[in-house]
């Protein structure tokens, strides 16, 4: 199998798995169980001056009877004193050397402060310290969390702080609840940053009870928004890492990718769009520890058939695919395609081309009880929509279509290309109510 | 799922209700097909995707809205149906290789709340003024109120039985659904309006021409009338007995007193009732069920999956025989058959059959169940002025249910010769529309299955 270890910013791991601050990484108990289980390192639940929580502090998202497609909490940093965690930090590392101990950390906006936490963080042993810029909740009240992470310079400063003193490796964890995550990413760079992990939570109400009309969580008869993480959010956290791995300005900063890993074939999207490793923490809140085994089985295996000998290699392969919308091909012509023996006439495809695309689909009821479905191939755009909706794997492809007209993007015509050399588009002149 | 169905006294009571969780889950795998074959297939075309997602939307009451209004009885539909053939067997997932939705017992999760739980689903129309009479409390009669309710018409109910609810009480199985379900759902059907006359026959006890004096409309559901005798030498005996009132007697019973341990059943026919008295028969304790028809198995006319139901319950199939004589002293003691032979199709497609003499058996039996068919009240209907009745014994009715007279609509069994509950329903809201229509002098698009 491939080699699965993997190196952020010098911090090793026995893999690219690492448990993200928060719930699971509270105790030295559950860091200690989650290595034995397969996790390659862990990032200690953020440890600062203790907090007091809310009871309640957990809501969710539900997706048509699937639990917890996006979680969402008000909970704060430990509740634990600092001493203890300490101590337990110091015995885990003594324990699993070979696994990586991170400990996130967050305090008051004083350089003594910061320069303290740091030092008795690295006196454990721990192997990097994680600059908490992105509690969105609670702590960002109190002038820290996102915060800091909102705002440029202090996110610079307080990078700056921590690399005074630190020996380990310092990476900066980023708040996605801002405009353009590369005015952080670039901030945190400045300050001296070795590593960036995204994305902390993103600020959420996940819903209101419609019965006592208290949104959710339900804190007695009243609710605060919290962060939003969980499978929901990988799309958004993709973006971000993507949008810091094509930065010039932050070109080869080690990336952490956070946000909604579930799977292998997650934690491959987020290294492939430029991530080192991922770390994981609602899955783990949904489904335990054990989950490490089918991530490590399934990226191996992938690494194997692709014929890759280790995760490095993986590493930023799509980011140059990803670039701005006008240097996109307008002239690469895709068409909808039916395989009608695959068809099961369910005209989930004609209804969203219909109403919600571009009537391009026909339909006529079957002599078996079903509904007959065909490409009106002239008026295809060749969005995808209805191959996203048909529930038959494979059923409708988006088919490559040969034209004459050369390969042409809107930047080229901004610079004066002829823009007769765009491929006629189809027409939408339906009579209205026709 | 349906019941298990392989060994005695197994699925005696109906399966238990979907949980509201497994009713998410199933809703959920739902794809909300776009006209939708489920809907298509169902008779009483209730909207099939939309009260599914209903469900999903954890919004029962209009779940049971949108079925309601399309079919009456949904409650006993869920249960009753012969959802295989109806729309769970139009399901688009069959294709895909899955499980088809259980439309069925989603049906009942959103209806049994409304149904058994008291509320009526609509209000009344505005008082029209004018009054219908309908005969029969089946299937087709409760719709037929149901809707001529809805649309502000005061409707009467006459039926010649006690208890109301035709064969939907008094003919289905037990182990589908048992009579006082079918009762709580008249009585709520009723609380919505219209009155109920029990224990009066139509033709006996009030003539029809009396009715059509007295009301603007007449509705027709009698269903049909019991299978004729065999004309074979025997069936005065003591356990000789129409299927439906074998059926009827048996759930009128308490367990204990209907079961059937120690006796030995032929029922004669190969039709849905043939099976349904086969399959109680076994699980009242029966030591040995027969089912005996003259044609070949290929030829039955029950659903397949009936038929696999009585294989699985044990009930041993005698094909291509027909009854001569049943012998015994007072009561039946035997059974004696011949062998047939079958000849070339008929007009209905089915071979042409000609016993054999010489071919003689016998059969020990101590019960013999006539399930050769219903026919249609040739009386009654003798005494309907202007109405028909056809070949088979089917009232003539055209795609909106109107009989020769213009004053009388007739639906359900007594014009289909025998289908569905849901059938019946569908016939009973079409012809209270075409009445409501014709009373206020508008044409409506012709409907019906
Ligand atoms: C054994 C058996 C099992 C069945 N199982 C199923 C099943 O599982 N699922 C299913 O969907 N369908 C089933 N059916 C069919 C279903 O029961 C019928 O299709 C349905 O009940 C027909 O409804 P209806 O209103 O037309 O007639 P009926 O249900 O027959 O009702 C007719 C009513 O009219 C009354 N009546 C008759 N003549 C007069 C008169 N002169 N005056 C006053 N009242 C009169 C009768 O008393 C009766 O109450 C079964 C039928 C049988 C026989
Ligand atoms: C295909 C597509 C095109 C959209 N185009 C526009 C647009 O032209 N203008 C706009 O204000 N929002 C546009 N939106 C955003 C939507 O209006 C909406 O804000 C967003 O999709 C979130 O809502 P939703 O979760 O219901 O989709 C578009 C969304 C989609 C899916
Ligand atoms: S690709 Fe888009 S436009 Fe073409 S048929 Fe599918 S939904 Fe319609
Ligand atoms: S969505 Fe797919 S399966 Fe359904 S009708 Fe369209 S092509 Fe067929
Ligand atoms: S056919 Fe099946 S999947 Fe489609 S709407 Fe009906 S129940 Fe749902």
């Amino acid at each position: 199998m491939a080699d699965l270890t993997a190196n952020l910013a010098g911090i090793e791991s026995p893999n690219p798995f690492w448990l993200a601050s928060g719930p699971p990484t509270n105790t030295g108990d559950q860091v200690a169980r989650a290595f034995e289980a397969g996790w390659g390192g862990a990032v200690w639940k953020t440890i600062g001056e203790p907090i007091e929580n809310t009871w309640s502090r957990y809501s969710s998202v539900d997706l048509n009877g699937n639990r917890m497609m996006g979680l969402n909490n008000i909970e704060l940093i430990t509740d634990r004193p600092l001493d203890v965690n300490l101590q337990e930090i110091r015995e885990v590392k003594r324990r699993y050397p070979g696994h990586a101990v991170v400990v996130s950390a967050m305090v008051e906006s004083k350089r003594e402060a910061w320069h303290t936490i740091v030092k008795q963080i690295e006196d454990t042993g721990a192997d990097g310290v994680e600059l908490n810029f992105g509690c969105p909740h609670g702590m960002s009240e109190r002038g820290m969390g996102s915060a800091i992470g909102q705002v440029p310079e202090y996110c610079s400063q307080i990078t700056e702080w921590a690399k005074e003193v630190a020996e380990t490796p310092v990476i900066v964890k980023l708040t996605p609840n801002i405009t353009d995550i590369r005015t952080a990413s670039r901030a945190a760079k400045a300050g001296g940053a070795d590593a960036i992990s995204l994305i902390n939570t993103i600020n959420s109400i996940t819903g209101v009870d419609l019965d006592t009309l208290t949104p959710r969580p339900a804190v007695g008869t009243r609710s605060s928004h919290g962060g939003y993480c969980g499978p929901a959010v990988k799309p958004i956290a993709l973006n971000m890492v993507a949008a810091i791995a094509g930065d010039p300005g932050t070109a080869e900063i080690p990336i952490s990718g956070i946000g909604g890993v579930t799977t292998w074939r997650d934690a491959a999207e987020f290294i492939l769009l430029g991530a080192t490793n991922v770390q994981v923490c609602t899955a783990v809140m949904h489904y335990g520890f054990r989950i490490v085994e089918g991530l490590i089985d399934g990226l191996g295996n992938y690494l194997d058939g692709k014929g890759l000998g280790c995760v490095a290699d993986l590493r930023a392969k799509s980011v140059d695919q990803v670039t701005d919308w006008q240097h996109l091909d307008l002239n690469y012509i895709i068409k909808a395609e039916i395989d009608q023996d695959k068809c099961i006439g369910c005209a989930l495809c004609y209804i969203a081309c219909n109403d919600g695309a571009h009537q391009a689909i026909g339909a006529k009821r079957s002599d078996e009880g079903r509904t007959d479905v065909w490409i009106k191939y002239d008026d295809c755009v060749g969005c995808n929509l209805c191959s996203l909706v048909c529930p038959v794997e494979e059923c409708i492809t988006m088919v490559e279509q040969d034209t004459e007209y050369r390969p042409l993007t809107w930047a080229e015509v901004e610079d004066g290309a002829d823009p007769s050399g765009l491929a006629p588009r189809p027409k939408h002149d339906l009579t209205i109510g026709g | 799922m349906k019941p298990a169905s392989n060994g005695k006294y197994q699925a005696l009571e109906p399966p238990p209700p979907l949980t509201s969780s497994e009713g998410l889950a199933e809703a959920n795998r739902c794809l909300m097909c776009w006209d939708a074959p489920c809907t298509r297939a169902c008779p009483t075309h209730i909207d099939v995707p939309r009260f599914i997602k209903q469900i999903a939307t954890d919004d029962l009451l209009g779940s049971a809205r949108t079925i309601l209004s399309a079919n009456i009885l949904g409650a006993s539909c869920a249960r009753v149906c012969p959802t295989e053939v109806l729309c769970e067997g139009a399901c688009v997932l069959h294709d895909l290789h899955e499980r088809p939705i259980e439309i069925g017992r989603l049906q009942g999760l959103a209806t049994d709340p409304v149904v058994f739980g008291g509320d009526p689903i609509f209000v009344p129309g505005p008082d029209t003024g004018f009054r219908i009479a309908i005969v029969g409390a089946g299937p087709a009669g409760l719709s037929c109120a149901a809707e001529l309710t809805r649309l502000g018409h005061s409707a009467v109910i006459l039926d010649a039985a006690d208890i109301p609810g035709g064969l939907n009480t008094h003919g289905v199985a037990e182990y589908k659904m048992r009579p006082d379900t079918s009762l709580a759902e008249v009585e709520w059907v009723l609380s919505h309006g219209g009155e109920l006359r029990s224990g009066v026959r139509v033709g006996t006890d009030i003539t029809i021409d009396a009715l059509l004096e007295e009301h603007d409309a007449v509705f027709i559901g009698t269903g049909l009338a019991r299978s004729a005798p065999l004309g074979i030498p025997g069936e005065d005996l003591a356990g000789v007995e129409a299927a439906l009132d074998f059926i009827a007697n048996l759930k009128a019973r308490p367990r204990e007193e209907a079961a059937l341990e120690g006796e030995r059943v032929a029922v004669i026919g190969a039709g849905n009732t043939a099976i349904d008295a086969a399959t109680q028969s076994v699980r009242l304790g029966a030591d040995k069920v027969f089912l005996v028809f003259r044609r070949a198995p290929e030829h039955m006319r029950a659903y397949d999956h009936e038929i696999e139901k009585a294989l699985l319950d044990g009930v041993e199939l005698v094909a291509q025989a027909v009854p001569v004589s049943i012998t015994g002293q007072g009561a039946v003691g035997g059974l004696t058959l011949q062998r047939t032979e079958l000849g070339a199709p008929g007009r209905d497609g089915r071979p042409a059959v000609k016993a054999l003499d010489g071919t003689e058996f016998h059969l020990d039996v101590t019960r013999v169940v006539r399930a050769t068919g219903q026919v249609g009240y040739h009386d009654f209907y003798a005494a309907v002025p202007d109405v028909e009745l056809d070949g088979a014994g089917r009232v003539v009715v055209d795609e909106r249910f109107r009989t020769g007279n213009v004053r009388i609509w007739a639906g359900g069994d007594c014009v289909n010769g025998g289908k569905e509950v849901v059938n019946a329903v569908e016939h009973g809201k079409q012809a209270a529309r075409d009445i409501d229509a014709t009373l206020h002098g508008v044409a409506l698009p012709s409907g019906g299955d």
